[in-house]
């Protein structure tokens, strides 16, 4: 990771880059040509599109909520320091305790040490980015500590040894055949009989999951927002299984970015319209939670707060890529990107997919890796990500803001054909006695590799441009030639 | 608990928002975002609540004016949407009331055997007319999670009601029960009065005390999780009752 001008040291343990991750062409490649993974993927992604546009156009003052939230989000972290220091002091007034990690490992051994004191050996989780950018599952397990995660989508990924692939939905890359069939070879208590039918499917989940959440120890959780004002954490979730880990165990440990801060308790009358209405065209989630440390009599006994860094302050520090701390998660972006669309979410190579993963993940682990420093490139800038975003995130032009950077990275170490080729023409464009030399050239190379007036494919080096794009064949003769061959 | 990553963490930011605010400063330079300025505690805490008030909010505060708008009817439509069942008691008065919910909870009983859940504090004058076959359990001493899963249901009240997305908000204060209550049983029965309905979200969040726990709730529990589409009937209660009255 890449922070130049942020002074401290480099965290350790940062976002998992998927073991043997290769770089999204090459993984987009592989999906595109998976049509059940297409067809999955533009059935449940336009179904939500409509929906989504109905639920926001209820709604009048969409673009002032939009622009209200921005500005909200914008000022808290312009005065973040600020905010987490008043959110610390009023969690720990309340009965909490509040920890910091810099990086992935160091919050993973927090919980993996806080889930010891409490004696226990397993967890029930809600659904959580953070800790799915932090590997805590697998830093647990590999302490002796299972992790079960309680969202359908998570246990749906988590029976089927697959990764997930949407923020929101993180098996929408399977459908209601596949889940059967998951449910019906991994899920010992699966009924006899299960049918595809999602009532029947998610009945079995309820089924499966009761007696772990009535007998669950510790319960971990993410949270989507973290009032400052008041040290209240709220959790935004349909299904009820995040009720019931926020509330059943004795202790409940919540892994936080530190970006999930909003300054006051009011703030959420803004971002409970946008959220649920971006993420699943609802006017409410079924259910939101809100806790304030401890309340006696009520939940757990101990509560813990651990506050995630892992690479935001890097973020932060940039000017362009620092909108990207404004995400709310909802996945708005995801459902409308036609790359998405195509390519699906495991291309990605990250937690974070589609339109806003290709600018949270380059910033989180840097830009040195194939698979990031492809990313940025993993968009065909439309626009339609910046157009839903209900925080206003212009995700094109950090993308091309990151773009630059990747660029930049990659001048400083190699040489590549596309800058050797960019710095001849260069040198070509400044003469115009190479400039004629070259066009003569051209007309002449240009006949010999086009095909019906296209360049469809140029010989290596220059095999990389024609890989994803063709080219007009040149004309015989320049402009410049023919005007000196018919004017003088 | 490490107080290096605590203040390894805050110096970042402090050094980010110093090179985000100042983008021609020299970063090796005597002012640059390696010495931000530091000030006190307090002037960065007034700093940050001035700028905070100045924030714009161009928003509504109210989707349907309650002046020109009848919100409780309102309220009713939106939590039916959400295959809430919503009932309205036909009169005014503890009589009617009580009728209401005795009617309810007898059907609950034959379908579904198996004591209902009272939390403390629900009005007496609301289970007055129950038929004598409904056995109910206090929650004093607090039910143990294996034995609220055998209830067939809870009876409860609100704190606040919200008409514009159909939600109910429990502050689990008195009548409504402490969290584990309206989550385990199967079957929650709410009693809402037209008063505790706001119109929109703004309302409601100023009626609430965030010191207190909340559960915010729009619907029996659903899940979107298989192909994007909603189905209800998940973890949390998979039937919700909501009886309305003045």
């Amino acid at each position: 990771m890449t922070a130049p001008q942020v002074s401290g040291p480099q965290v350790s343990g940062q976002m998992p880059t998927y073991l043997g991750m290769p770089s999204f062409p090459s993984a987009a490649r592989t999906a595109v040509a998976d049509s059940q993974l297409r067809a999955n993927l533009t059935h449940a992604t336009h179904a939500i599109r409509a929906k989504r546009a109905g639920a926001v156009a209820e709604l009048s003052d969409w673009e002032e909520l939009r622009q209200a939230a921005k500005a909200i989000k914008d000022h808290t972290l312009a005065h973040l320091d600020t905010y987490l220091l008043r959110l610390e002091a009023n969690v720990t007034r309340a009965g909490g305790h509040v920890h910091w990690a810099a990086g992935a490992d160091e919050a993973n051994a927090i919980v993996a040490g806080l889930v010891r004191g409490a004696g226990a050996d397993g967890v029930v989780k809600v659904k959580s980015m953070a800790t799915q950018e932090t590997g805590l599952n697998e830093a647990l397990a590999a302490d002796g500590i299972t992790a079960l995660e309680t969202d359908l989508a998570e246990l749906i990924v988590q029976l089927g040894h697959d990764r997930p692939s949407h923020i929101l939905v993180p098996a929408i890359h399977r459908n209601r055949a596949e889940i059967r069939e998951i449910f019906r070879t991994q899920m010992p208590d699966a009924p006899a009989g299960l049918t595809d039918d999602p009532q029947a499917l998610a009945a079995a989940a309820r089924a499966h999951l009761r007696q772990a959440f009535l007998s669950a120890q510790v319960g971990v959780s993410g949270a989507n927002f973290a009032i400052a004002e008041t040290g209240s954490l709220v959790v935004v979730e349909s299904e009820g299984n995040g009720r019931m880990c926020v509330t059943l165990p004795r202790t409940l440990i919540s892994v936080v970015g530190i970006e999930k801060i909003l300054p006051s308790w009011r703030d959420l009358e803004v971002f409970l319209a946008l959220l649920p209405r971006s993420s699943t065209a609802e006017r409410m989630n079924p259910y939101t939670s809100t806790w304030t440390g401890i309340q006696p009599g009520d939940g757990p006994e101990n509560f813990h707060l651990v506050l995630l860094d892992n690479g935001r302050t890097s973020a932060l520090a940039d000017r362009t890529g620092r909108q990207a701390l404004r995400c709310i998660r909802c996945s708005a972006c995801l459902n409308v990107c036609p790359v998405y669309e195509r390519a699906g979410g495991h291309a990605y190579g990250s937690p974070y997919p589609g339109p806003i993963g290709a600018i949270i993940s380059p910033q989180l682990r840097g830009v040195t890796s194939p698979a990031d420093a492809s990313l940025p490139f993993a968009s065909t800038l439309c626009g339609a990500c910046y157009e839903v975003c209900p925080v206003a995130i212009n995700i094109p032009e950090a993308l091309v803001h990151l773009r630059a950077k990747v660029v930049d990275a990659k001048r400083e170490k190699t040489i590549s054909p596309e800058r050797a080729v960019f710095s001849l023409s260069g040198r070509v464009l400044r003469s115009p006695r190479l400039l004629a030399a070259a066009q003569r050239a051209a007309g002449l190379g240009g006949r010999l590799v086009a095909r019906s007036g296209r360049i469809r494919r140029l010989p290596p080096p220059l095999s990389g441009w024609t890989e994803t794009r063709d080219a007009p064949a040149p004309p015989p003769e320049s402009f410049r030639a023919w005007w000196s061959r018919t004017r003088s | 608990m490490s107080a290096t990553a605590r203040d390894q963490i805050l110096a970042r930011i402090r050094a980010a928002n110093h090179a985000a605010a100042h983008p021609y400063a020299d970063p090796n330079g005597p002012s640059g975002p390696s010495s931000p300025a530091v000030g006190g505690r307090a002037d960065h805490d007034a700093d940050a609540d001035a700028a905070y008030e100045a924030l714009s909010r161009r928003y509504l505060r109210a989707h349907h004016d309650p002046a020109a708008h009848d919100i409780a009817a309102l309220f009713a439509e939106r939590a039916a949407d959400y295959r809430a069942v919503v009932e309205r008691v036909p009169l005014p008065g503890p009589a009617a009331l009580a009728a209401a919910v005795a009617g309810i909870l007898a059907a609950r009983a034959a379908a579904v055997p198996g004591p209902l859940v009272v939390p403390g504090g629900l009005p007496a004058e609301w289970l007055a007319e129950l038929p004598s076959g409904i056995t109910l359990a206090r929650d004093e001493p607090p039910l143990p999670a294996a034995e609220l899963d055998r209830m067939s249901g809870v009876i409860t009240g609100c704190a606040v009601a919200v008409a514009e997305t159909g939600t109910i908000i429990l502050d689990h204060g008195p009548a409504q029960g402490r969290r584990a209550l309206t989550l385990v049983p199967d079957f929650h029965l709410v009693v809402v009065r037209d008063d505790q309905i706001a119109a929109d979200l703004a309302d409601a969040f100023a009626r609430l005390d965030p010191a207190r726990p909340h559960t915010l709730v729009s619907g029996p529990s659903a899940t979107s999780d298989i192909e994007l589409i909603r189905v209800e009937g998940v973890h949390g209660p998979r039937n919700l009752h909501i009886l309305l009255t003045a």
